[in-house]
């Protein structure tokens, strides 16, 4: 038997809802990748709901390994300017692994960004007004390594597409949000 | 058909009596959650697939540093020019994860509605007064024993359109970060004893007596500062697993 206590019991989830727009995006929120960078490259996509309606108000959070691998980030995806108090934005050089984006009145979103190392996918947390309790999925680049991904691997062809990021350009990638319907996404749990 | 409240509350009753009747302890609302009118295409129908990898990159997260905030952040009284109407307040608590470990140095996010139940964002079209000395947004980063601590203003209650005659509880809405991603967390914060709390689905989506209890403050006349501010305590718990190579150092 283990002696390891028992876990506190977490404080539940709640919505986001409608109201976030002034507090959580900030400006250079979609751009993880270093000003200028050549191996920028960009993903996008819309969000959608049940009905096939592009939703509005969702927010997508990024997080990803660096293009060396490393998984500690950095600081400095917010920055603030501590004389204005306003926001001085990323230094342009320092890459965090962070990235946040609120989707537009078309339920569009799209981030700019490095390919990470070690792994063939972004992890993405969603938030929606509506949605209860965050979504977590992945956007998956295609490529050696995410043919050879177990999680890939496990899923039906239909369902793996969902995670699948698709060409839609040079260095540009497009990867829709579906919440709910016949090509739902594949939402992910780690508990 | 606009529902009422008594339909609304009719199901929230029946679902609450159904969580009851199974038994299972749940913490989180569950996605699909019919009296938030909302929710009904905005949920997956399938269940989340479980990911079990301990190589998976959720199991490490972004981190924030001083650059990310300024001091004034945590002050939502101050972004003015002038004094924000309204009931002083403290707000400050511990983020800890299930371990029951603190979560140092992480950001912590808030937003709320001013004393009079609008927030300052366009699409609030709640005929209450705004007021031009605050906008309700605050920001700051956990101590190392995990604790957070804003002053700001009582916020009011207001009326959205579930159905007729909704009103939500005074609340503010929180964003945590954990020591990993899969700790995320965005929530809101109730006041004790408000009497709004059996008619909103919101709140009420969380069906488990006991976790619906974790999403009250707990007013402290230790913490309230005479002449200046009332105090609120609120504690949080991050769900979800780390990876357990990242618990030095942090
Ligand atoms: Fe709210």
């Amino acid at each position: 038997m283990s002696s390891k206590p028992a876990p506190v019991p977490p404080t539940p989830a709640q919505t986001v809802g409608p109201f976030y727009g002034y507090a959580l995006p900030f400006p250079g929120g979609p751009d993880i990748a270093p000003a200028g960078h050549p191996d920028t490259l960009t993903v996008h996509g819309h969000v959608y709901d049940g009905a096939g309606a592009p939703v509005p108000d969702a927010l997508l959070e990024i997080w990803q390994p660096g293009p060396d691998g490393d998984r500690t980030g950095a600081p400095g995806s917010l920055r603030k300017d501590p004389v204005t108090g306003g926001h001085a934005g990323r230094d342009g050089v320092t890459f965090t692994g962070f990235g946040r984006v609120a989707t537009d009145a078309d339920g569009r979103w799209a981030v700019r960004t490095l390919p990470p190392a070690g792994a063939p996918y972004l992890s993405v947390c969603v938030f929606a007004r509506g949605l209860l309790h965050h979504l977590f999925t992945r956007v998956y680049l295609p490529g050696p390594a995410a043919d050879t991904d177990p999680l890939l691997a496990s899923l039906p062809p239909e369902r793996r597409a969902t995670l699948l990021a698709t060409g839609t350009g040079p260095r540009t990638l497009r990867f829709d949000v579906r919440l709910q319907g016949p090509e739902e996404t594949v939402f992910l749990d780690f508990r | 058909m606009t529902p009422t409240q008594q339909d609304i509350s009719r199901e929230i009753h029946a679902l609450s009596e159904e969580y009851r009747r199974v038994g299972e302890t749940r913490h989180h609302p569950a996605r699909d959650y019919p009296p938030y009118r909302s929710s009904a295409l905005r949920h997956p129908h399938r269940p989340p697939v479980a990911v079990h990898d301990p190589e998976a990159v959720e199991l490490t997260g972004p981190v924030f540093g001083a650059t990310d905030v300024t001091a004034l952040d945590a002050d939502l009284t101050r972004g003015g020019t002038g004094e924000p109407l309204g009931e002083r307040m403290t707000v400050t608590g511990r983020i800890l994860d299930r371990d029951g470990r603190p979560v140092r140095g992480q950001l912590v996010e808030v937003w709320q509605a001013n004393a009079a139940g609008r927030y300052a964002h366009q699409l609030d079209q709640h005929p209450a007064p705004l007021d031009p000395h605050f906008t309700g947004a605050g920001r700051c980063l956990t101590d190392d024993r995990g604790t957070y601590r804003f002053t700001t203003i009582r916020p009011g209650a207001y009326p959205w359109r579930n159905h007729t005659n909704a009103w939500r509880p005074a609340h503010i809405h929180f964003s945590l970060f954990g020591s990993a991603f899969t700790q995320r967390l965005v929530t809101q914060m109730y006041f004790p004893g408000d009497p709004l709390f059996a008619y909103d689905p919101i709140l009420q989506s969380v069906t488990d007596d006991t976790a619906r209890a974790r999403l009250v403050a707990a007013y402290d006349h230790d913490l309230t500062t005479p002449e200046h501010a009332l105090g609120y305590r609120w504690d949080i718990v991050l769900d979800g697993p780390a990876a357990t190579w990242i618990e030095e150092g942090r």
